[in-house]
């Protein structure tokens, strides 16, 4: 069908050209420079008092690039795996590109609300109509894991409009600070944990993940490139913008019990992560692990702990997001991601399973690839806080070469057991065309993380102020 | 401080290597693959001698920037390089013998389907390696650390076919990655405490503390945790179980990663960081007591095995045993020497080992040898030369590196140097066993044409009678067997010492200490017990000789009498099973059972099932607004967004 055809074409092009023009921010970014940049402010409704307000700095400009890094990835890999309504599934997935890159730049909270919601129903339903087996059952337990989740933000973000008549991110933290918004020592508390359970759930935060492995088991390909590679994000860039941003003191009064969360997220993620049958549940259960990394790093407070987190943000989406355009490459083949039905496909599919390892070990955090500086950060970073923090977390680093180099063996090395690998086509060009950006940005990002970093730290460095002057405080008492 | 632009091409050269193999090896010829290899390689080696010829302890210590890696806040790491007298050891130790390695393998290798991927994996070792070596920072090192790891990994299951071997490499892995956390977490410390990695900076400002009182201590803990990392890449108690395991990779492998170069860095990095453990006595004498017991532990081991390279291997883990031993008694150029002549020595004798797999058509079993000695003459010959010097006959090279540690260990605490000369004892008599196992006596191997499946590579190319290898893996051995022979000497004299003491004399009192082990304690004693030492190698060897050449059917009956205790030692200790019903198996039944089925799937997800399912009832109702229509879900969504912003306004205005 040329029609097909021309839909996939045009999604490819308009995802490239998202991509092309995003680079635009880092390129023009002014990277020292305090506060939100590209700017642009304009109001939408009147009452209640809602503006179309965006900026980026320079963390959020990462997850934008990243966003559509990842979405030109996305078509290319859903070019052959889909085969009934696919003018709709493109439409979705330009969809979803445009929710996330929204809830990335909104500075405006109703803003930000309406887009965070906005990508719940495009991802619900690219798992819902694309999606494996029980893809309903997994659609449904997402769409109201994030939805419940997300009602106690908006209500946290009501109650700030009541209280100070502003949408808008910048007015708010400057009332906060300022002291001016009635009651607020009072509701603090409350605020803080609407903004966080939602964003909780998103990361998400043991024990609130078990909708995660159902989504990304069902999720078509592309569907489990966005929600681990990006979605996951929108969770951890709320707390470090919004609960550190909003509410310093809570933040810091509540990190211990939040930091064991991560903690336990890390090792448990792991654990569970080492002994999963299905390929696609390691890599779920190894993304839990994985972010558990960025809330500590987050709630360590430290220059170090939140550069690495934002610096795992990102590494986590290329690495994972790469792993699972892997794991969808060998669905299409074989139609499951059952571990034990592979075995020895490194000899059937060589270049196959050199970008699988090469992806592996970015992940487990080889220096040189992403995985590592990211990790190395915020593990440095957790134990200045507190070292027990930084030794706990840094089992990780044991864990992680554990379940991924054991899913490894048992799926590329040995024998091939089964007769129906032996005869496996190995990757295409276009394949190759999805998985070699997505490795080359691992390695690039491991051997010049510099050019992320320069613009990560000022803004990283703005928003510890707050803490400093709690530190500061604290010392002078 | 002199610049030297040199020094960040020793390690871009073999990386150039291997990126070029590793990406158009496939479609190349062998004679193509073999060309980039030597060549890129050969080029780090002929930099090497350059700026060796170049060096001036004058103007010593070299470095170059290159360029900025991690800045966050305060804390800075970049691509810089240093040479000084130390790495410049290493740096000749690693282009030099991993160069005759590379050569050795052309031949060795020449008929497996994976050349391309062979070679291109030992390239990129030896990018890693150089990293390590010539790193001036932790951080830097930790790359090349890590990296080495991954090669490693790679050429342990080069062969992946075979589960075994695929095995192996993981354990390497997964054993080190465990040694790392170590490492890592004194990185931690030293970022918090000094805030910064860099080798300069971090020691100027070490250097003035005063020594900590035993067992407590900032340096203390992180010379502990760096000993972890150490114990991990170099094989020691009780992270070694990886080392006899990773065989499993080629031969040339062996010789190059898990005996000459890879697994010595963590004595390297130990040497490296010795301004810190000279001011932590409590870890000192922990990486002396670990090297002791390691080497002792490791020998008697060795003495039951009957594989040729696992016999090897122990060997190996024995051998670091000293080198540790060495540090820990503070005299680091004592364990750097020994790390140089055993490069020479243990890399010989696995590169004559794969040449006797080689000739037999791929068995590794010593039981199924014997009476090589006139089949292949020069593996005999070079391999009997590696022998004495591991068993520290003079005036060979081990005898000299091995005789400064045993002084200097005694000078420490005589209980070391006596279970260093129980072990040299033990030492020689599994070497000198695998020597009359192998090449004496008549051919016990099969001599039909049949290929054993043991080291796997196509040798099996119609093997009749054992034969000699060719001269591209002869020349390596001949070349090893000299520097095996006179690498030693550069030690008479304390020259070698000399030469390092620039880089080690930063101790507090150094010079009192050199003096002490030098003259005071007496030149008398160096001598008697000089005599010692070789009267043991000595002793090994006649024992050797008379249970396996004369008597060869007394080991059987020996075994039979000490039953229980020899069953240990070839399992090795049960160490493995050990470990594994400790570790292993209870960590993959406690995350499946309690975690994975337990808490995940039965607690958490079953909970909120639950609370799913009485919603379900009400959603029942509601069914009929699933209409599948897109826009009309939006509309429900917005309809809902809605009614909740409506209600929380009013709540909020009231």
């Amino acid at each position: 069908m040329p029609e097909v055809c021309c839909i996939k074409l045009f999604a490819l092009a308009i995802s490239l050209l998202a991509f092309v023009a995003s680079l635009h921010l880092p390129v023009h970014l002014h990277r020292s420079a305090a506060g939100f940049q590209f700017e642009i402010n304009k109001q939408w409704i009147t009452t209640p008092n809602i503006h179309y307000h965006m900026g980026i700095d320079g963390i959020s400009v990462w997850l934008v690039v990243l966003t559509t890094f990842l979405t030109p990835l996305c078509v290319l890999i859903s070019w052959t795996s889909i085969h009934e309504r696919v003018k709709e599934f493109f439409i979705l997935l330009l969809l979803l590109e445009t929710a996330l890159i929204g809830v990335f730049t909104s500075l405006d909270l109703f803003l930000f609300y309406f887009f965070w919601e906005a990508t719940l129903i495009p991802m619900a339903l690219l798992i819902g109509m694309y999606g494996h087996g029980r893809r309903v059952y997994a659609a449904v337990k997402y769409f109201l894991f994030t939805m419940i989740a997300s009602v106690f933000m908006l209500a946290a973000i009501i109650w700030l409009y009541s209280k100070t008549g502003s949408f808008d991110f910048v007015d708010i933290q400057n009332a906060i600070r300022g002291g001016h918004v009635e009651n607020f020592a009072a509701a603090a508390q409350w605020l803080f944990l609407g903004f966080f359970v939602a964003f909780a759930v998103k990361v998400p935060l043991f024990p609130l993940h078990t909708w995660l492995p159902d989504a990304h088991v069902e999720a078509p390909t592309a569907g489990s490139v966005l929600l681990a590679g990006v979605l996951l994000k929108m969770g951890t860039y709320g707390l470090l913008r919004f609960n550190l941003g909003l509410f310093p003191e809570q933040s810091h009064q509540n990190a211990w019990w939040i930091v064991m969360l991560a903690l336990i997220g890390i090792i448990y993620g792991a654990l569970v992560s080492l002994v999963q049958p299905n390929m696609k549940k390691l890599i779920a259960y190894s993304s839990v692990s994985h972010l558990g990394f960025v809330v500590l790093g987050t709630f360590s407070f430290t220059q170090a702990g939140l550069d690495g987190a934002v610096f795992v943000m990102l590494a986590h989406g290329i690495a994972t997001g790469g792993l699972f355009m892997l794991a969808g490459i060998l669905y299409e083949r074989r139609h499951t991601y059952e571990i034990s039905d592979f075995g020895g496909l490194a000899t059937p599919m060589p270049k196959y399973a050199a970008y699988f390892l090469f992806v592996v070990l970015a992940s487990v955090g080889l220096p040189l690839l992403n995985g590592f500086i990211g990790e190395f950060l915020v593990l440095s970073g957790a134990f200045q806080a507190k070292p027990i923090y930084g030794i706990l977390g840094a089992t990780g680093i044991i864990w992680s070469a554990g379940y991924l180099l054991w899913m490894y063996q048992r799926v590329f090395f040995g024998v091939v057991k089964h007769d129906v690998n032996k005869v496996l086509p190995d990757l295409n060009l276009r394949e190759k065309a999805a998985l070699l950006p997505a490795a080359a940005m691992a390695l690039l990002m491991g051997v010049a993380p510099i050019l992320w970093l320069s613009s990560i730290d000022p803004s990283v460095q703005t928003a510890l102020a707050p803490f400093a002057q709690m530190a500061a405080k604290v010392v002078g008492q | 401080m002199t610049q030297n632009p040199y020094l960040w091409l020793l390690p871009v050269l073999p990386l150039a290597g291997a990126t070029i193999n590793g990406v158009f090896g496939r479609r190349s010829s062998k004679k193509a693959i073999t060309t980039i290899a030597l060549v890129f390689c050969g080029a780090a080696f002929l930099l090497a001698l350059k700026i060796a010829f170049g060096f001036s302890s004058a103007s010593a210590p070299y470095y170059f920037d290159l360029a900025h890696w991690i800045r966050a806040g305060n804390f800075e790491a970049d691509f810089s390089f240093y040479l000084d007298q130390l790495s410049l050891v290493m740096l000749l130790v690693v282009t030099g013998v991993g160069f005759l390695i590379h050569i050795y393998s052309v031949g060795y290798m020449a008929d497996d389907d994976g050349y391309y991927r062979f070679m291109s994996y030992l390239n990129l070792f030896m990018f890693f390696m150089l990293t390590l070596v010539l790193a001036k920072n932790y951080l830097l090192m930790f790359i090349g650390w890590e990296g080495v790891g991954l090669a490693s990994y790679l050429l342990i299951g080069f062969w992946f076919t075979k589960d075994s071997a695929a095995s192996a490499g993981k354990k390497a892995f997964i054993v080190n990655r465990i040694g790392d956390f170590g490492f890592l977490i004194a990185l931690f410390l030293i970022i918090q405490h000094f805030g910064s990695l860099d080798f300069t900076r971090v020691f100027a400002a070490v250097q003035p503390l005063q020594p900590e009182v035993a067992g407590t201590g900032l340096l203390t803990s992180i010379g502990l945790l760096l000993m972890v990392g150490a114990a991990g890449k170099s094989a020691q108690i009780p992270l070694y179980v990886w080392l006899p395991d990773a065989m499993e990779g080629p031969t040339p492998v062996s010789a190059l990663i898990h005996a000459a170069t890879m697994v010595t860095a963590g004595v390297y990095m130990v040497a490296r960081s010795h301004v810190i453990f000279e001011r932590a006595p409590g870890a000192l004498t922990v990486v002396a007591v670990i090297g002791t017991l390691t080497a002792l532990f490791a020998a008697t081991i060795g003495i039951a095995q009957t594989d040729i390279k696992k016999v090897l291997a122990y060997s190996t883990v024995s051998q670091l045993g000293y080198m540790f031993m060495a540090c820990g008694v503070a005299a680091f150029s004592a364990g750097i020497f020994h790390l140089m002549t055993h490069a020479f020595f243990k890399g010989l004798l696995f590169l004559a080992a794969g040449s006797v797999i080689h000739g037999v058509g791929g068995e590794q079993d010593m039981r199924k040898m014997g009476g090589l000695r006139s089949f292949m003459p020069w593996t005999f010959g070079t391999m009997g030369i590696a022998t004495l010097a591991i068993a520290g006959i003079p005036p060979l090279a081990g005898f000299w590196s091995k005789d400064e540690i045993l002084w200097r260990a005694y000078n420490a605490n005589p209980l070391y140097w006596l279970i260093g000369v129980i072990t040299a004892f033990i030492t020689s008599f599994y070497m000198f066993r695998l020597l009359y196992m192998t090449f004496a006596g008549d051919y016990r191997g099969s001599r039909s044409s049949e290929t054993h499946g043991h080291d796997d590579h196509g040798h099996g190319h119609g093997h009749g009678l054992p034969h000699e290898s060719p001269w591209v893996m002869l020349g390596p051995l001949v070349v090893l067997a000299i520097l095996s022979v006179v690498g030693g000497l550069v030690g008479i004299g304390n020259g070698f010492e000399h030469f390092l003491a620039p880089v080690f004399n930063t101790a507090p009192g150094a010079e009192i200490v050199a003096e002490a082990s030098g003259e005071a304690a007496g030149k008398g004693m160096e001598f008697f017990l000089m005599g010692v030492s070789v009267t043991v190698a000595f002793a090994g060897w006649f024992l050797a000789y008379f249970l396996y050449s004369r008597r060869p059917e007394l080991p059987e009956r020996i075994a039979t009498r000490f039953g229980a205790f020899y069953q240990a030692v070839v399992n090795k200790y049960y160490v493995d099973e050990l470990y594994a019903s400790l570790f292993v198996k209870p960590l993959l039944e406690g995350s499946t059972e309690i975690l994975w089925k337990g808490v995940d799937q039965g607690v958490v997800d079953a909970s909120v099932n639950n609370a799913a399912d009485s919603a379900r009832h009400v959603s029942d109702r509601v069914r009929h607004m699933q209409s599948g229509n897109l826009r009309s879900y939006a509309g429900w969504v917005a309809a809902g967004g809605a009614a909740v912003i409506a209600y929380m306004v009013w709540m909020g205005v009231r």
